[in-house]
């Protein structure tokens, strides 16, 4: 594992607070946070980096492309 | 860990000016990608329209030139002309492409121009405050048909991607919708098909993009996205109207 820990990272400062990705995500990881942006909205948040299966559909549903996604990569055996 | 999806470089590092939820954004970022992919980005120019996506300029970090009112396919005419090697796109709104601009959209296909539009259709004007607009569906309140869209009082929706087709002139016309991530890869499946005909000179590349406007729909974007999947395609048909070379590539 490197140092990149979650496998949703979300750029608070972009998010606009729309919720799409919130809705798209199909295992329900992803909420709308208490914290506020410089421009008052509450950015989304990834609240459970377990169940993340790294599809992706949350950066590819954003609007303002706030989302990087990342994948653990399998160890061969 | 290793990164499977991040912002593509094309597109600038910037809050865009879009509304919450709003479907312009998907269609820029997945323009940026597409041109990502293909090395392009340096070989491009964008035609900005009047409309929401009127400072698409200040997001894609390609040329750009700034249209008049529905004059996007004109001016981009006049730059595959003196360019012709160099990928040419106008990026639309209903309004812009299919009111005020329609002649010069169509003369685009009747004239085969090498060139591609993409017209986001929202079935809305979203910038002036959501007036009715020849796309707007059967039925659906604006603000200038507070009581309903009546086909006997204000006509028929103007279905422009099956116009587009009909002309020969057209090598690809195409409607595909951003409610979806199956929706979004196929919509980016149509931009790099598009491109890669107009880099081979095959004619006018048309795409007609299913969007939402949350704000004068009113409803919020989850809602919105929902309608646009659910209402919007019944009168918007998704699908490849026109192709050329679609034996070849599919």
């Amino acid at each position: 594992m490197s140092e990149q820990a979650l496998k949703v990272v979300i750029d608070e400062e972009l998010c606009k607070q729309c919720e799409l990705c919130v809705a798209i995500c199909p295992v329900h990881v992803l909420r709308i946070s208490s914290k506020i942006n410089s421009k008052g909205f509450h950015p989304a948040e990834l609240f459970d980096n377990e169940k993340c299966i790294s599809c992706g559909f949350c950066a590819m549903t954003c609007p303002e492309r706030a989302i990087a996604v990342y994948k653990p990569e399998v160890e061969k055996a | 860990m290793k990164i499977v999806y991040e912002r593509p470089k094309t597109l600038e590092k910037v809050v865009n000016h879009y509304c919450p939820g709003c479907h312009h954004g998907i269609l820029h970022a997945l323009i940026a990608e597409v041109l990502d992919e293909m090395k392009l980005a340096d070989k491009t120019v964008g035609v900005a329209p009047v409309g929401c996506a009127v400072m698409a300029y200040n997001y894609l970090d390609i040329d750009w030139i700034e249209a008049p009112h529905g004059r996007a396919v004109a001016i981009a005419t006049g730059i595959k002309l003196a360019h012709p090697d160099v990928l040419v796109f106008t990026y639309q709104g209903d309004g812009d492409a299919a009111s005020i601009g329609l002649a010069e959209t169509l003369y685009g296909a009747i004239r085969g121009v090498n060139v591609t539009t993409f017209m986001y259709n929202n079935a809305i004007y979203g910038m002036t405050g959501g007036q009715m607009a020849p796309t707007t569906l059967l039925g659906m309140k604006t603000t200038t048909s507070p009581y309903g869209r009546d086909p006997k009082r204000e006509g028929y929706p103007v279905k422009m991607a099956e116009t587009i087709a009909l002309q020969d002139g057209t090598a690809f016309a195409a409607r595909s919708a951003l409610f979806n991530p199956r929706a979004i890869t196929e919509t980016k499946n149509h931009i790099k098909h598009a491109f890669e005909l107009q880099m081979k000179g095959e004619g006018f590349t048309f795409i007609e993009v299913v969007g939402t406007c949350p704000t004068n729909w009113g409803m919020t974007p989850v809602e919105a996205s929902e309608f646009a999947k659910n209402e919007m395609v019944k009168t918007y048909p998704l699908g490849i109207k026109k192709d050329v070379k679609g034996s070849e590539t599919r």
